[in-house]
């Protein structure tokens, strides 16, 4: 880029050629994603932090297993099988992400297509089960000011914390959607690169990862 | 959609004109609005941050003249600030719960608006590709997005004045539970919401903006620029940046729950038997100190923030001035590094009285105290900089030194805040208003200046007024010793900030003098930031026409041609050879060696280990 007039340089940044310099050799969109991914790791990690914080107070706090129990179509408890299943669906997501990214490097269109499908699919299926979750829970009695189970910052802290990662997740599911989109109409062929898909699946790994995290504060410990 | 069918315009005729120079015409099709209104130029999104932050400081400066107002004569009718305040000043007299107002707005202006955005949008914007050597930002749409962004939310919470109850009113830090109940005081409604909105839009901000500037940064730079040849104002802005990233979001969460305890009932920041108008509230479980460990988590990085830029230009203009290579180079960028990480862990010594575990705070004291070194590592290479120079005494380069004088001033008193022994005398009165308004406020303000000065030819290929200048330098630093310096007095008797009038105790009383002595030369510091004003806006138009290099300085963007272009260098961008601080080298004839200079044009003064 050195050697380029501006009008060159302006016009090259709409060119196949990625940008790659520096020294991690890496374009700039993908150094602007791993910044924004630490920014919200900080986001989730305060949140995450204060919730370990008030359960050290706490005398009361809920045992996981009592009020994470429910199936649905069955009266039965099934302690942590619903959520078990709906993580088992997000971290196969994020190998159906990994299979896109990976045909991406080799510019394979129809299955890159192929296998956004398969993630949109799982992150509306993860979706779908948290909001059946949180109805369930709604009906037993769960508010953000108080829960039938124990202390009420529970019950708070599990809509915010829920609901700001269904956030993330709903947020990552259009931004698939429009990948898809210019996926299908050739945009990325035209650019000579799919680094677009390889940024995104960063996306949504992250929020794959942050969950895990998020599982193990409500659910396990 | 404008730009990029100019460029696919563009991208037409470099087929057919293969000659390096290319001619410019095109971009200059541009009509008003995108040129300068919805640019996505660099040099113009620095210009618009600017100009915004001027104006968010002369709100934040009147509103401090105001609080001034009612130190020094408390009870005195001034008719125009009735005028002006209307029923928040009945009868010319400012209400107590406004009082607050004003401490809180004028904290949140001067802090956020002015010395983050204002400082670090105008100055990162402008001067990192022009260091560096790049036609623009990484992303120049989201550095202009950055900008509405920050426009937007100067908007909203000037938007907080007009409200009927007032503006948010419990300080910059808003402690709960002040600010977590709607109904605790009138500035807890609707101003503290619009506050909220308005620091949302902020974050979102900042953050655009800082990832622009890391991976600009990282990735940007022209050929020869390794990062051991980086001015150090392009280190300060790096590390600031990464500073913004990680510390904004930690207040963003906070900022989400305190709004679920506004709004929605939950009770994060609220503990149990809060009585509100002669009712119990039904919150119960949560923290306030919580709120306090999450904002402060932000709050001290924030601190480092604002003041690292400042510090990067100080350096600069330093060297420039003093004609001599900038002393420890490398020692200077280690430090820069060493606040910012330490920056991070010391965020506690702002709650030692808020009930916190006494070891805890001793941990604090013991990182806190660190800060001193990579401090005085900073201040002592400014010293030996200066040492044996050949001073040119611009108004740049008197800002620059009235930097380091602050620093110090400022920074001395940290060392005493910084224990928590100490600061049970201390904490919350006017020793800590003195400290931080002298280190974080003045010095920050004092690093904006020598920007402006420094880079105005570069801005606006306009030289301000000389002499005008250092009238607005002296004026500014003597009242701002004579506002601050009392204020350490005040401190130690035990006089508390933030209160609306010390009328009420026979101990307090008696500084009432000292007061009205501070008020006048608060009043004087502030007329003469006209002088600025004026030498800025007249300059603009009317001042005299820049050269290409007018200090003699080194580094890349005085290698612009003087009339600035889109993308910066017309032909190509320079490549560097040599670090930029190649002042008075001996051997050389002129006292100065551009960073693009080859070492094969300059035989005469090449050493051992130079290539």
């Amino acid at each position: 880029m050195n050697t380029q007039t501006p009008d060159q340089y302006f016009t090259n940044t709409l060119e196949s050629t990625p940008q790659i310099h520096g020294p991690f050799q890496l374009e700039y969109g993908k150094i602007m994603m791993w910044f924004l991914l630490i920014t919200d790791l900080f986001t989730f990690g305060t949140l995450l932090i204060s919730l370990v914080g008030f359960r050290f107070n706490a005398t009361d706090w809920p045992v996981a297993e009592k009020v994470f129990s429910s199936f649905p179509f069955t009266e039965k408890p099934f302690p942590l099988l619903f959520v078990g299943t709906m993580t088992f669906i997000l971290i196969i997501s994020s190998l159906t992400m990994a299979m896109a990214v990976d045909h991406g490097f080799r510019m394979d269109k129809n299955k890159v297509i192929r296998y956004l499908i398969f993630t949109i699919a799982g992150g509306i299926v993860f979706l779908g089960s948290q909001a059946w979750e949180w109805s369930h829970m709604i009906h037993q009695g769960a508010r953000l000011t108080s829960n039938p189970w124990g202390t009420s910052s529970f019950s708070a802290f599990f809509f915010l914390i829920t609901g700001f990662h269904g956030l993330h997740v709903f947020s990552g599911i259009v931004l698939l959607v429009i990948l898809l989109i210019n996926v299908s109409r050739g945009v990325y062929d035209v650019r000579g690169h799919y680094l677009m898909v390889e940024k995104i699946g960063l996306y949504w790994h992250f929020v794959d990862v942050v969950w895990v995290f998020v599982f193990t504060f409500f659910y396990l410990i | 959609m404008e730009t990029s069918t100019q460029t696919q315009s563009t991208a037409v005729h470099s087929h057919t004109n293969d000659v390096h120079i290319h001619e410019h015409e095109h971009h200059h099709h541009q009509s008003f609005i995108s040129k300068y209104i919805f640019s996505l130029d660099h040099k113009t999104i620095g210009k618009q941050y600017l100009i915004t932050a001027i104006f968010m400081a002369i709100v934040g400066m009147s509103l401090s003249l105001l609080m001034r107002a009612q130190l020094g004569w408390p009870g005195e009718q001034f008719s125009f600030i009735g005028k002006l305040l209307g029923k928040f000043a009945e009868g010319g007299i400012i209400k107590p719960e406004y009082y607050y107002a004003l401490v809180t707005l004028h904290g949140t202006i001067m802090v956020f608006f002015v010395l983050t955005g204002g400082l670090s949008g105008t100055f990162f914007n402008l001067l990192i590709p022009l260091q560096i050597g790049t036609r623009d930002m990484a992303s120049p749409l989201l550095n202009a997005l950055s900008y509405w962004f920050f426009f937007a939310s100067s908007c909203v919470m000037l938007s907080s004045f007009f409200v009927m109850a007032g503006p948010a009113s419990g300080g910059w830090t808003i402690y709960p539970p002040l600010s977590a109940l709607p109904e605790a005081t009138p500035g807890s409604g609707t101003g503290m919401t619009l506050w909220l909105v308005s620091m949302s839009l902020f974050i979102a901000s900042g953050l655009m903006g800082g990832i622009n500037y890391i991976s600009t940064v990282i990735n940007m730079r022209t050929k020869g620029m390794s990062l051991w040849k980086m001015p150090l104002t392009v280190w300060s802005f790096f590390i600031t940046a990464i500073l913004g990233v990680l510390s904004f979001p930690v207040l963003f969460s906070g900022a989400i729950m305190l709004v679920f305890d506004r709004s929605f009932g939950t009770s994060f920041f609220l503990p149990d038997g809060l009585v509100v108008a002669d009712k119990l509230l039904n919150h119960s479980g949560g923290s306030p100190i919580l709120w306090q460990h999450l904002f402060w988590f932000l709050g001290h990085p924030e601190v480092y923030i604002v003041l690292l830029p400042a510090m990067g230009m100080v350096s600069e203009i330093l060297s420039v001035n003093a004609r001599k290579p900038i002393f420890g180079y490398k020692a200077m960028v280690y430090a820069i590094m060493a606040i910012g990480f330490l920056s991070f862990i010391v965020w506690a010594h702002h709650m030692f009285q808020s009930g916190m575990n006494p070891f805890l705070g001793s941990v604090f004291v013991f990182t806190t105290l660190l800060i001193a070194i990579p401090s005085a590592v900073k201040t002592f290479n400014w010293l030996t900089t200066l040492y044996r120079s050949n001073i040119i005494f611009t108004p740049a380069m008197l800002y620059a030194l009235g930097f380091v004088s602050l620093f110090i001033t400022g920074g001395i008193t940290g060392i005493f805040l910084g224990n928590a022994a100490v600061d049970i005398q201390l904490h919350d009165t006017y020793f800590v208003v003195a400290h931080f308004h002298l280190v974080m406020g003045a010095a920050s303000f004092f690093g904006l200046f020598a920007g402006v000065y420094h880079w105005f030819p570069k801005m606006f290929s306009k030289m301000m007024n000389n002499t005008l200048g250092k009238w607005h330098f002296w004026l500014t630093i003597i009242s701002l010793y004579c506002v601050f310096f009392p204020m350490h007095y005040m401190g130690m008797a035990g006089v508390p900030r933030r209160y609306y009038a010390f009328t009420e105790y026979e101990w307090t009383s008696m500084f009432t003098d000292l007061n009205r002595f501070i008020s006048i030369w608060a009043l004087i510091g502030g007329a003469a930031q006209v002088l600025l004003i004026f030498n800025f806006f007249w300059s603009m138009f009317k001042g005299k026409p820049a050269t290409a290099n007018p200090w003699k300085a080194n580094t890349l963007e005085w290698t612009t041609p003087i009339k600035p272009v889109h993308g910066n260098w017309p032909g190509e961008i320079p490549e560097v050879h040599r670090w930029p601080y190649d002042y008075s080298k001996p051997g050389h004839e002129e006292d100065y060696i551009p960073q693009h200079i080859p070492y094969s044009e300059t035989g005469s003064s090449n050493r051992k280990g130079d290539y």
